[in-house]
């Protein structure tokens, strides 16, 4: 009897490792955002907008907390659309005003 | 100077309290000057964990407000010498902590021990914040269990900002304590495994202690398990734990399912 119980009770724990890793994987990147972050991921859109007419909620700053520090993955999507109106604007890169930093 | 240790979670009910006064009262038993202090305003327990209820006079809020210097708020422990208990209040507004006044506290427990052990409320309030503020260790508490390693998750994204150690870039030693692991149930995949909370939280592993019905007969006595119960297996993972947050290398151990294969297949299940 034991024995076929032994095999029949599906083991839980798996379960919760995966809901774990699911639910902090979003929290992470969601609850602990930092007000720095969310600075950076500003400052970032600002220079992205000097260089192609792209909507600033292109810019994704995600922070991923790992055994040995932060990773900061910054990702940017540019649609094609904004991608060849700059090319045609500003074909060599001139006319561009570089930033100023103090 | 002595070092400043937080014991915090999150999640209430994991063993704060219970490893608070097991690791200070084995750094003590080694001769260490310890003080334990209870920062869970308005509903304090580490006073029953030490057994010193009886003999609070004055509390940590008393202290904070100037109507008791630190030395008459102090208890001393009945079985260490070496061991202080500093109170919280029972009764009053937890509104009386307040940043500077904790900040002169602990600076005095600093000069005067080799360790300050701040046990933490619950939760990720005031209290809490405070509790870390002036940390130098954290240790922090978790259950193999999914409610508190996620609490646990949300406490280190504290610890990482909240203390003033953080706020200078020089940062916090952060120390995990996994408390109430059953190795029958982690073998049977019915509790998360060691492994999988050390993956999950990714944060040094201080120590395992064992499920043990010791545990609950040293809260019921009064007494840290550390002092009460020498030679049990989860104290024994108190005293190693305690080594290693001293800078002692001790090898870990994670307890084990002893169990035979033929007496699991009988039926002869302890959990």
């Amino acid at each position: 009897m034991n024995l076929f119980r032994l095999f029949k009770q599906s083991r839980s724990a798996p379960v919760a490792r995966q809901r774990l890793l699911i639910l902090l994987e979003y929290e992470r990147s969601a609850v602990i955002q930092t007000d720095l972050i969310a600075v950076l991921r500003e400052e970032i859109s600002a220079v992205v907008g000097r260089y192609f007419d792209a909507d600033p909620n292109t810019v994704k700053v995600k922070e991923v907390r790992g055994a040995t520090g932060l990773t900061v993955a910054i990702n940017v999507m540019i649609p094609n659309r904004a991608y060849a109106t700059a090319i045609a604007r500003h074909p060599s890169g001139e006319g561009i005003s570089s930033p100023v930093y103090q | 100077m002595g070092k400043v240790v937080v014991v915090t979670s999150g999640k209430g009910g994991v063993g704060k309290t219970a490893s608070t006064a097991a690791l200070g009262a084995a750094l003590a038993r080694g001769g260490h000057k310890v003080v334990v202090v209870d920062f869970d305003v308005g509903l304090r327990n580490l006073d029953l964990a030490m057994g010193a209820e009886r003999r609070v006079v004055f509390d940590l809020i008393n202290v904070l407000q100037g109507t008791a210097k630190l030395t008459q708020a102090l208890v001393r422990d009945k079985r260490l010498e070496t061991l202080y208990l500093l109170p919280a209040s029972q009764t009053r507004d937890k509104d009386a902590l307040t940043e500077d006044g904790v900040a002169r506290v602990i600076g005095e427990l600093r000069e005067r021990f080799d360790w300050v052990f701040c046990d933490s409320p619950a939760g990720i309030e005031r209290g809490a914040t405070l509790a870390m503020r002036f940390a130098d260790e954290a240790v922090i508490v978790v259950n193999p269990e999914i409610s508190s390693v996620r609490d646990a998750d949300r406490i280190v994204g504290l610890v990482d900002s909240k203390p003033l150690k953080a706020e200078t870039g020089e940062g916090v030693n952060k120390h995990l304590l996994i408390t109430r692991f059953v190795p029958a149930r982690a073998a049977r995949g019915h509790m998360l495994r060691i492994k999988d909370v050390l993956e999950i939280l990714s944060i040094p592993l201080l120590g395992v202690i064992p499920e043990s019905e010791e545990v609950l007969r040293a809260s019921n006595v009064g007494a840290p398990i550390t002092v009460c119960d020498r030679d049990g297996a989860a104290s024994r993972a108190y005293v190693d734990a305690a080594c290693r947050l001293n800078g002692e290398f001790v090898a870990m151990t994670i307890p084990s399912d002893n169990k035979s294969l033929l007496s699991r297949l009988l039926g002869w299940r302890a959990a």
